[in-house]
C-alpha cells in the first residue's frame, strides 16, 4: 500500500463532520424542545375509567352544570371528584338496572369508592389552584376543552409550564365573565370584544404573576 | 558542523540569556540545522517507548483522574450534601476550582496571541504546549460549574435551549455570560491550537513509519504538503485566529470576575475585580507554563528548544503580573478604607485577621512575596529555584479564589448568619482529581502531539533568515515568520 497522504476519500470528512456538529445540537434542541414536552409525551391521554360515565350526555346533552359533581371547584384548589352519592341522586330513580351502572352501585352498597383514573396531573412541586382561576374569569373550557362533546375524557392541553405561562403573559384572550365560567361554548375571543375582555381584566384586578414561586412555593 | 557535534561536552551552549549589544540571542542552541529541530521535537512521538517517569507520571494522573471520577459519581448519586458548601458559604471549593482553573488557561491565549502580534518570537519555543495547557484548564474548569449544579441531569439549563416550560437562563446574570465567554474561549483556543499544529502533523506524518500513525497524522493534517499556497493560507487564517483571541484574554476572566463584581457582598463588589482577575489569571497561568516546562523539557531532551531565556522571560512575567497583583491585593484595602463603607472595611479586616487569616497570608506570601525573588536574575535563571516558586504561585492563586470566595460568604452583612466552612473528604478529592484530569491529558498530548511548533522555531532561527544566514547582523526583518524554509521533504 502506497503512503497515506490525504486519499480522495478523505475530503469528505470535512463536510461530514460539519454537518454532524449542526445537526446533532439541532437534534438535540429539537429532541428537548419537543420530544420531551408534555404536548409530545401527554396530551390525548385517555384512560379507560371503571365507568362508562359520557360527559358528553350529562353534560352537554342534558346541560348539567360542572359544579353540579365538581362542587369544590369555587372554594379549594381542587375541583374534586364526586362521591357514588352524587350518581345516586339520579340514578336510584334513573336507569337504576343499567348494568353500566353496576360498578356504581356496588360502590354505594360496600361504601368503597370507585376508583376513578385520573387524567389531569400536576408533578407535586406546581402548586395549582382552581378557586383562583374560575373566580376571576377563567372558565374550564380554557384548560379542558370541550369536555361536553367527550364521551370519554381526555387532556386537552399540555399542562407544560410554557403552556400556564403562556396564559399567565397574556391572559386577556381567555378571560370571560363569571357567569359564564361554565358554559363551555363560551368562547371569549369571539363572543366578547377586546374592549370587553379589557373591561373585565380591570374589573376582576388581573395581574398574572410569573414569579418561581408562584407555582414552585 | 561535524566539528560542532563531536564537541558537545566543550562547546555545548546553554545559557543563552546574555544579551550582547547589536546581536540577538538565540532561541535555539546547539542546533544549526532544520531537520535538527524536526528530529529533537519528533523523538519525543516517534519513540518506541515513553521515558520511564512519563509512565510513572501517566498512572499518577490516571489514579487522581479516578479519584475524580468516583468523587463526581458519589456527588451525583448522593447530591451536593456531599460537599461542606452550605448557607451562608454557598460557594466554596467548586468555584474556587473553576476559577483557579479558568485562570491557568489565560497564559496559553496571552502566549499564543498577544505575544504573536507583538512579534514576540521566543513564543514559539513554548506556545504549542501553553496552548495545550490552556484547552485541558478549561476542560477542568467546565467539569465544575456541570457539577456544582446539584442535578447535574440538568446541566444542559445553563444554555439557552428552546423548551417546554419557556423557560430561559437570565440574560442579565453573569452566570450566563460565564457560559458564552468560556465556551467561545474554549472553541477558539481549540481552533487556534489545532490551526496552529497543522504543519507539524504533517511533519509527523510524512516520518511516521506505521499505517495507523500515518493515517492519523494524515487525517488530521488535512493534506498539508507545505505549498506556497498552504502557507499563504495558513498564515492568514492563524493571524485572523491570534486577532480573535486577543480580545478573549481580556474578556473571560472578567466575565468571571462578574460573577462576584455584579454582586453586592462586601468583598466581591469591588470595581477592580476585572483588570485583577485577569492579571492573576496570567499570573497564574505563566507559572503553570514554568511547572511544566521545566520536568517536560528535561525529560524529553527539550533543552535546547525550550531555553533558559524562555523560562527567563516567563519568569519576567510572572514578576510583572504578581506586581500587578499585589497592587491590586492593597488596593481593594485601601478602597475598603477610603469607601468609608463599614461592611467593606470589615470585610477586609476580617479577611486578613478573621477566622481565614492563615488562607489570607498564604496568599499573600505566595501571590506577593514570592515572585519579587525574580528580580534576582540568579533565582529567574535557576530551574529547581523556579520551580519551587511556580508551585507557590500556583498553591497561592488557587487560595486567592478560596480568599475572596469563601471570605466573603461566610461574613456579610448579618453576624447571626456568619458561619464558618469546612470542606469534605469529597471536596479535596475532587480539587485534587481535577489535576489528574489535566495532567492525564496533558501527558497523552506530550506523547502523541508535537510538543514544540517545530515549523514556528524554525523561522526564528538565524538560518530562516534570507538575508544574512546565521549573522544576526542586519537583525530580523518585517516578517514574523519565514515559512519559505520548513521542514517538509527534508
Amino acid at each position: 500500500m502506497s503512503r497515506f497522504l490525504f486519499p480522495k476519500w478523505s475530503n469528505l470528512l470535512l463536510p461530514t463532520i460539519i454537518a454532524a456538529a449542526l445537526t446533532i445540537p439541532l437534534y438535540a434542541v429539537f429532541f428537548v424542545a419537543y420530544g420531551l414536552s408534555p404536548k409530545t409525551l401527554e396530551v390525548g391521554y385517555q384512560p379507560k375509567q371503571p365507568v362508562p360515565f359520557s360527559h358528553a350526555l350529562h353534560a352537554g346533552e342534558l346541560g348539567m352544570d360542572c359544579r353540579y359533581c365538581h362542587t369544590s371547584v369555587e372554594k379549594a384548589a381542587h375541583a374534586s371528584v364526586p362521591p357514588t352519592q352524587t350518581c345516586m341522586n339520579c340514578h336510584t330513580q334513573i336507569r337504576p338496572q343499567s348494568p353500566k351502572l353496576e360498578p356504581v352501585r356496588e360502590s354505594y352498597e360496600t361504601g368503597l369508592p370507585v376508583e376513578w383514573t385520573r387524567i389531569h396531573k400536576l408533578p407535586d412541586f406546581a402548586y395549582f389552584d382552581h378557586s383562583a382561576h374560575v373566580n376571576r374569569g377563567i372558565g374550564c373550557v380554557s384548560c379542558h376543552g370541550r369536555i361536553d362533546t367527550m364521551e370519554v375524557v381526555y387532556q386537552k392541553s399540555p399542562l407544560s409550564m410554557g403552556w400556564c405561562l403562556e396564559c399567565h403573559r397574556n391572559p386577556e384572550i381567555n378571560l370571560r365573565p363569571t357567569s359564564e365560567i361554565t358554559n363551555l361554548g363560551f368562547d371569549s375571543a369571539t363572543d366578547l370584544t377586546a374592549e370587553d375582555r379589557e373591561a373585565l381584566k380591570k374589573k376582576y384586578h388581573i395581574s398574572p404573576s410569573e414569579d418561581c414561586s408562584t407555582c414552585h412555593r | 558542523m561535524s566539528t560542532l557535534s563531536q564537541d558537545h561536552s566543550l562547546g555545548r551552549m546553554s545559557d543563552n540569556t546574555i544579551d550582547r549589544p547589536g546581536e540577538r540571542a538565540p532561541l535555539v542552541l546547539n542546533m544549526d540545522k532544520f531537520s535538527e529541530v524536526t528530529a529533537t521535537v519528533c523523538r519525543v512521538n516517534e519513540a518506541d517507548k515513553a521515558p520511564f517517569a512519563w509512565y510513572v507520571a501517566f498512572a499518577a494522573a490516571l489514579g487522581l483522574l479516578s479519584v475524580l471520577g468516583a468523587c463526581i459519581g458519589y456527588l451525583i448519586l448522593t447530591g451536593v450534601g456531599v460537599w461542606g458548601l452550605n448557607n451562608p458559604v454557598m460557594w466554596a471549593y467548586d468555584i474556587t476550582n473553576f476559577v483557579f482553573w479558568v485562570g491557568i488557561g489565560h497564559a496559553g491565549t496571552l502566549i499564543s496571541a498577544i505575544l504573536f502580534l507583538f512579534r514576540q518570537k521566543w513564543r514559539t519555543g513554548i506556545n504549542r504546549f501553553a496552548e495545550a495547557m490552556t484547552i485541558f484548564a478549561v476542560i477542568c474548569a467546565g467539569t465544575f460549574p456541570g457539577i456544582h449544579v446539584g442535578r447535574v441531569w440538568f446541566a444542559y439549563w445553563l444554555f439557552p435551549i428552546p423548551n417546554q416550560m419557556e423557560m430561559w437562563p437570565q440574560f442579565r446574570s453573569p452566570l450566563l455570560w460565564d457560559v458564552f465567554a468560556v465556551s467561545t474561549y474554549f472553541t477558539v483556543s481549540l481552533l487556534f491550537w489545532y490551526t496552529g499544529m497543522v504543519p507539524d502533523l504533517a511533519t509527523l506524518r510524512d516520518r511516521a513509519k506505521g499505517k495507523i500513525q500515518q493515517m492519523g497524522y494524515g487525517l488530521f493534517s488535512l493534506g498539508w504538503r507545505g505549498s506556497n499556497r498552504h502557507w499563504h493560507r495558513y498564515e492568514r487564517a492563524y493571524l485572523i485566529l491570534a486577532a480573535l483571541s486577543t480580545p478573549l484574554v481580556l474578556s473571560v476572566h472578567s466575565v468571571v470576575s462578574f460573577d462576584f463584581a455584579t454582586s453586592q457582598l462586601p468583598g466581591w463588589h469591588t470595581t477592580i475585580f476585572p483588570p485583577y482577575f485577569v492579571a492573576g489569571a496570567i499570573f497564574s497561568g505563566f507559572a503553570m507554563v514554568v511547572t511544566l516546562a521545566v520536568p517536560a523539557r528535561e525529560l524529553f531532551g527539550l533543552k535546547d528548544l525550550i531555553t533558559l531565556r524562555h523560562l527567563d522571560n516567563m519568569n519576567k512575567v510572572i514578576l510583572v503580573t504578581g506586581c500587578m497583583v499585589g497592587y491590586a491585593y492593597s488596593m481593594e484595602f485601601f478602597i475598603a478604607w477610603y469607601s468609608g463603607a463599614m461592611y467593606e472595611k470589615f470585610a477586609f479586616i476580617n479577611r486578613a485577621f478573621g477566622q481565614y487569616w492563615w488562607a489570607y497570608w498564604i496568599m499573600v506570601s505566595c501571590n506577593v512575596i514570592t515572585p519579587q525573588l525574580f528580580w534576582f536574575k540568579k533565582i529567574r535563571t535557576s530551574i529547581p529555584l523556579m520551580f519551587v516558586l511556580s508551585i507557590f504561585v500556583n498553591v497561592g492563586m488557587w487560595f486567592e479564589r478560596f480568599v475572596i470566595i469563601v471570605t466573603s460568604l461566610a461574613n456579610d452583612f448579618l453576624p447571626s448568619s456568619w458561619d464558618m466552612f469546612t470542606p469534605t473528604w469529597v471536596d479535596i478529592g475532587t480539587m485534587v482529581g481535577a489535576f489528574g484530569l489535566f495532567f492525564t491529558l496533558f501527558l497523552l498530548f506530550c506523547r502523541y502531539l508535537p510538543m514544540i511548533a517545530m515549523a514556528e522555531v524554525k523561522a526564528v532561527m538565524p538560518q530562516a533568515d534570507p538575508h544574512g544566514a546565521g549573522a544576526g547582523k542586519h537583525g530580523h526583518h518585517g516578517h514574523g515568520h519565514a515559512h519559505s524554509h520548513d521542514g517538509h521533504g527534508h
